[in-house]
């Protein structure tokens, strides 16, 4: 259970919000729910829905609504390059695809070892530093930008041996 | 290049740490709006600065203001932080390099609307980024920025973070309460506005970052001051998003009225390529195209003149694309990105999003007959029908790029870029 095992934090988050208003607290609490098992579990979105008195039901809803959301397990690091539109005129979809072959893997995929899922996202607002990615790692969500395939692997490289933020 | 008046940090550093924010004379505005002015005179003389609101919508600040219904409180104030338009990176480097001038317009904005309470809507990819607002939003309460009886009045305000979580629908302002209130991100029926029913039921302003980040000088350094850029009915100066084909891609902020060529090729260096420049999108995805003719590039970029040449300035994200592009292909990623991002609550932008990418999937692979005329047709009976603006910002590339640039479409374009 999260809130025995983060009351504080839990605490923190409801506070900010007014008293009347917990409901409010539903998107950071499902953060905190992914930091823990990767994904939001089943049970996570029990004991979510029960802190901020909604229906489970409707937690799943906002997961499926919100794409930083998983309900399903999958690579530890998820590398989400930006292809929309200024990124791909700066050679975006060359990048992603590259960096999946080079990993022998699609787009989409995860690696064999379930370290690494690559994907293709929607604008990062970074469009100046094409081709970039959001690392999304177990402790947040960090940007790489004016990246190289070789820069790309490089880092993958690093996070295999080293884990941790990237 | 003109005085900067948002991307001041650029010559000044160490205004990204409170102390050198302070230096440089920061929360002097905050400070005199409320020692020595009601919240009325500070809508008034933001109105009387004529900014408009640089989210997209250009819709004057003060008046905006103006409209938050009486006597009821309480009232919020909420920063649209979600900034998610594919060629707009503006506000981020505003929060990431300046952010203190951000949080005291924030501020004073609250002041002004007579808010105790303010949200900053970050959309959540800016994870790292939030992690140092936060930090920063300390760093103002220790300094008795914020908080109770703030510089010895009867005023009280705290500011606080809320993190999205990967939704472009939240950056319509309804969709962002709607959002912050831990509900999907879907915009609601209006009229009532924010100003009247917004966050809680509670009248409410929603303001662009980049629009509160003007208001510290406007505060110190009065209307007319303000009115010395721009134009007459775009005053200021504005953060320009400028990518895709350019040699220096990147922020630059220019007063209102800076025409595309002075853009795109004084400051931006032209296309790495040398090829011509073939099509501008000066709104990010959400624009009606433009042929890159000298007319155009001759072009003020403001309100009023991008209007009367059939586009919008919108947020300004100036897309650049040389003459190695296919506008079938730029149809089938605009389309790829309002299909992705529709929240699928009206069905003219649910269903119109998912004909609009499958009919320009086809056309640009090749395509049959007719089908050109399809695509046209639904982004058509689309507009004028949406809930809200997204549907008919996806329809608009679609007619324009089709309307504007026959010849990608003879022979339905074939295929590539």
């Amino acid at each position: 259970m999260l809130i025995e095992k983060y009351p504080q934090e839990i605490e923190r988050i409801l506070a900010n919000y007014p008293p009347d208003q917990r409901r409010s607290a539903v998107m950071p609490l499902l953060y905190l729910a992914q930091r823990e098992e990767g994904y939001v579990t089943r049970a996570a979105m029990e004991e979510v829905a029960a802190l901020v008195g909604l229906e489970a039901t409707q937690v799943g809803s906002l997961v499926g609504f919100y794409t930083l959301y998983r309900d399903e397990p999958g690579g530890t690091y998820h590398i989400q390059v930006c292809t929309d539109l200024p990124c791909a005129l700066q050679g975006a979809e060359a990048f992603a695809e590259d960096l999946c072959r080079n990993l022998g893997i699609r787009l989409g995929e995860t690696t064999p070892d379930g370290a690494v899922t690559v994907e293709a996202v929607m604008c990062l607002a970074g469009c100046d530093r094409a081709p970039l990615f959001q690392l999304q790692a177990p402790d947040g969500i960090h940007y790489h930008e004016n990246q190289t395939v070789e820069s790309a692997l490089e880092l993958i490289k690093h996070l295999r041996r080293e884990g941790g933020r990237g | 290049m003109a005085e900067l008046l948002l991307l001041r940090h650029r010559e000044r550093p160490e205004l990204g740490e409170l102390d050198g924010y302070q230096a440089q004379g920061g929360f002097d505005g905050l400070r005199k709006a409320v020692t020595t002015m009601t919240p009325a005179e500070v809508i008034d003389l933001v109105k009387a600065s004529g900014l408009r609101g640089r989210g997209g919508a250009g819709f004057p600040t003060g008046v905006k203001w103006s409209f938050l219904s009486p006597g009821v409180f309480p009232r919020y104030v909420v920063a649209n932080a979600d900034e998610s338009e594919p060629g707009t990176f503006k506000d981020r480097e505003l929060m990431e390099r300046n952010p203190y001038q951000f949080l005291e317009g924030v501020a004073i904005c609250a002041y002004a609307a007579q808010a105790n309470l303010a949200y900053v809507y970050c959309r959540g990819e800016f994870w790292d980024l939030a992690y140092r607002l936060e930090e920063n939003l300390q760093a103002m309460r220790r300094a008795g920025l914020l908080g109770e009886r703030m510089f010895g009045s009867a005023y009280n305000l705290d500011i606080r973070l809320h993190l999205g979580a990967g939704a472009y629908i939240c950056g319509e302002e309804t969709a962002l309460l709607e959002s912050l209130e831990g509900k999907l991100g879907q915009p609601r029926l209006r009229p009532p506005f924010p100003a009247a029913v917004g966050l809680y039921g509670k009248p409410t302003v929603v303001n662009n970052v980049e629009t509160l980040a003007n208001l510290p000088l406007i505060l110190t350094r009065g209307a007319d001051w303000y009115r010395g850029f721009g134009t007459e009915k775009s005053p200021g100066t504005k953060i320009f998003s400028l990518s895709g084909h350019v040699a220096r891609p990147g922020n630059y902020e220019l007063p209102l009225g800076t025409t595309f060529r002075e853009l795109i090729f004084t400051h931006g260096g032209g296309t790495p390529s040398g090829m011509a420049v073939k099509a501008i999108m000066p709104a990010g995805a959400s624009s009606s195209i433009l042929p890159g003719t000298d007319a155009v590039l001759d072009t003020p970029m403001d309100y009023e003149s991008l209007a009367a040449v059939g586009s919008a300035l919108g947020s300004a994200s100036v897309i650049v694309m040389d003459a190695s592009v296919n506008l079938t292909w730029v149809l089938r990623k605009t389309n790829e990105f309002f299909k992705h991002e529709s929240c699928g609550k009206c069905t003219p932008c649910r269903e119109g999003t998912y004909w609009m990418l499958h009919v320009s999937e086809r056309i640009e692979s090749g395509g049959a007959d007719g089908e050109v005329r399809l695509l046209r047709s639904v982004a058509a009976g689309m507009q004028g029908k949406c809930l809200c603006a997204l549907g008919e910002f996806a329809t608009m590339p679609v007619v324009t790029g089709i309307d504007r640039f026959p010849d990608d479409f003879q022979s339905n374009g074939r295929g590539g870029r």
